[in-house]
């Protein structure tokens, strides 16, 4: 069974009062907290052994160095890649979209071939690939998604074709908690030879992932949404695919050899890895996996399903207040609306009592366009909330009834 | 009153409010009591965007002073308009222009100043300074 009050006691943050409230923190969807190992392991490499990597002779730089490998090897055995090549360190999900994007596009989308993303998308994943289609004159193709904000799988198959170069959606969405029928989405773009990426910011820290299995080209995430440092995240990306693709950045460690001729470009995984490297980030994301092995995924997924459930239960009670994006596949994060109450007001009030939610569009435009809504209160779940968050929730919810009607 | 005292007054009335829930009931009934803005004047021009809460905002010339008028969806952003169209509304493009603007972080609502997404406060102040800038030119 998995200890939620030590779980909870490991997050500095959580202990502290908020407008001399306890601060029930539900929005770990945009950032999650940190542990205090994270936060421990952070302090030490910066009083220990902090020295730029892959250059130093000296003993500090190799440490570091070590370190900086390992963090790509836990990230490897995370996610279940084939190789440490294919694992690129980047600043985030944002970074390593826009990598693909920009690589990918460089070399194998011409002038009106076509790239499908999902309706529900937020827009790291739109705004990469509408910049790519300008600057190769492909077409960004959007997959509608169903009424309830579900992925529509027949109006997928039924945009894929050979012209088809990449689907790119997200693995879990952020704005509505949903989880994308992602293995089927990407064995059907690949009987068109479309290669997929998936973006898993919302998805691995609730999902066990594993990339083989997926059989995806690419996957993206963030450190700091998995319970490490900002200014770092994950491209996974097959090892075949990247050797062939252009670098994204020049400069640091992604060469081997410069002379004014000619550059030679390191080997994968340095060659996608331009400038110093944010190894303090790489290594205190090693350190949230670590801890997140050892609850496990799978207690942890369990244990937000139930909170997601038993807030959904709560929620629905709640006369005037509607869920969107109600789905069977969810992981924990609720969208909802009140009605005759905007969002920016019940958000404004429900901080004053030390709750935080995140309130407006989540930066899904759309996806709040497709439910004719112009954004939500979403409460979403860690593994170190509580049902006792959620009973907050829900008495402030009613607060701000009270004085918003 | 000049903008200054109009903005002092308010302060005051502000200080006897311990607790921010009476402020924000407060805000919640200016808000509600702000004067009709006018479906035919909600249009994209008058829009003022932000991510969290939409503003609408028109400025016209009467007499020389400019007269405000706004509205927004969300009850608390359209108090805080309600307070800044009695500081600048009935002024000269001038004073507009060169109002400062103190008592947003001085009643307690600092956190409503957010200048990126939090919902237009930032850019609606801008807004009416720009309405100043322009009906003064007109005048000159």
């Amino acid at each position: 069974m998995i200890n939620i009050a030590k779980i909870k006691s490991d997050f500095p943050i959580l202990q502290q009062k908020i407008y001399g409230k306890d601060l029930v923190y539900l929005d770990s969807g945009a950032t999650t907290q940190k542990p205090v190992q994270v936060i421990e392991k952070i302090k030490q490499v910066y009083s220990e052994i902090n020295s730029n990597i892959h250059r130093g002779v000296h003993l500090l730089s190799n440490k570091s160095t070590e370190e900086y490998e390992n963090a790509r090897k836990t990230v490897k055995e995370f996610i279940n890649a084939k190789s440490t090549k294919e694992v690129i360190f980047t600043k985030g999900t944002t970074e390593a979209i826009n990598l693909v994007a920009f690589s990918f596009g460089e070399l194998f989308v011409n002038e009106a071939d076509e790239i499908l993303i999902a309706e529900t998308e937020h827009h790291s994943n739109i705004v990469p690939w509408q910049m790519m289609c300008k600057r190769k004159k492909g077409k960004l193709k959007v997959i509608p998604a169903k009424e309830n904000g579900e992925f529509d799988i027949e109006k997928f198959k039924a945009l894929l074709n050979p012209k088809t170069k990449l689907v790119a959606v997200a693995h879990v969405s952020n704005s509505l908690g949903i989880i994308n029928p992602i293995e089927e989405i990407i064995d059907e773009a690949h009987k068109f030879g479309a290669k997929v990426l998936i973006d898993g910011a919302q998805a691995v820290q609730h999902l066990k992932v594993n990339v083989q299995k997926l059989n995806c080209d690419f996957y993206a995430f963030s450190g700091h949404k998995i319970y490490a440092e900002t200014g770092i995240g994950v491209l996974y990306g097959k090892e075949d695919i990247l050797e062939k693709l252009p670098p994204y950045q020049g400069g640091g460690d992604m060469i081997k050899t410069v002379s004014f001729e000619k550059t030679e470009y390191a080997d994968l995984p340095l060659k996608f890895e331009a400038g110093t490297a944010n190894y303090v980030g790489a290594i205190s994301m090693s350190e949230a996996i670590k801890y997140i092995n050892n609850i496990g995924l799978s207690e942890i997924q369990k244990h937000e399903t139930d909170l997601l459930n038993y807030a959904t239960e709560k929620l629905s009670e709640i006369d005037g207040l509607k869920i969107i994006g109600k789905s069977k596949h969810k992981t924990s994060a609720i969208s909802f609306t009140l009605k005759n109450i905007h969002h920016y007001d019940a958000g404004l009030i429900l901080d004053k009592l030390g709750i935080a939610v995140r309130t407006g569009t989540h930066c899904a435009e759309p996806a709040m366009k497709h439910f004719g809504i112009t954004g939500t209160i979403r409460a979403s779940f860690a593994m170190y909330n509580t049902k006792e968050d959620v009973d907050k929730l829900i008495a402030g919810i009613n607060k701000v009834k009270i004085m918003l009607s | 009153m000049t903008i200054q005292e109009a903005q002092n007054q308010i302060i005051e009335e502000f200080a006897m409010f311990d607790e921010w829930m009476d402020k924000y009931e407060y805000i919640i009934e200016l808000g509600n009591n702000l004067e009709e803005f006018g479906e035919k004047n909600k249009t994209p021009s008058n829009l003022i965007q932000g991510c969290q809460s939409r503003v609408w905002l028109n400025g016209e010339m009467e007499n020389g002073k400019i007269i405000f008028t706004a509205d927004s969806d969300a009850i608390i952003t359209k108090g805080i308009i309600a307070l800044l169209v009695k500081i600048l509304s009935n002024r000269t493009p001038e004073e507009v222009m060169n109002a400062n603007l103190f008592f947003i972080e001085k009643i307690g609502l600092r956190e409503n100043l957010s200048p990126t997404r939090a919902n237009g406060l930032v850019s609606m102040i801008k807004n009416m300074k720009a309405y100043g800038l322009a009906f003064n030119s007109m005048i000159k």
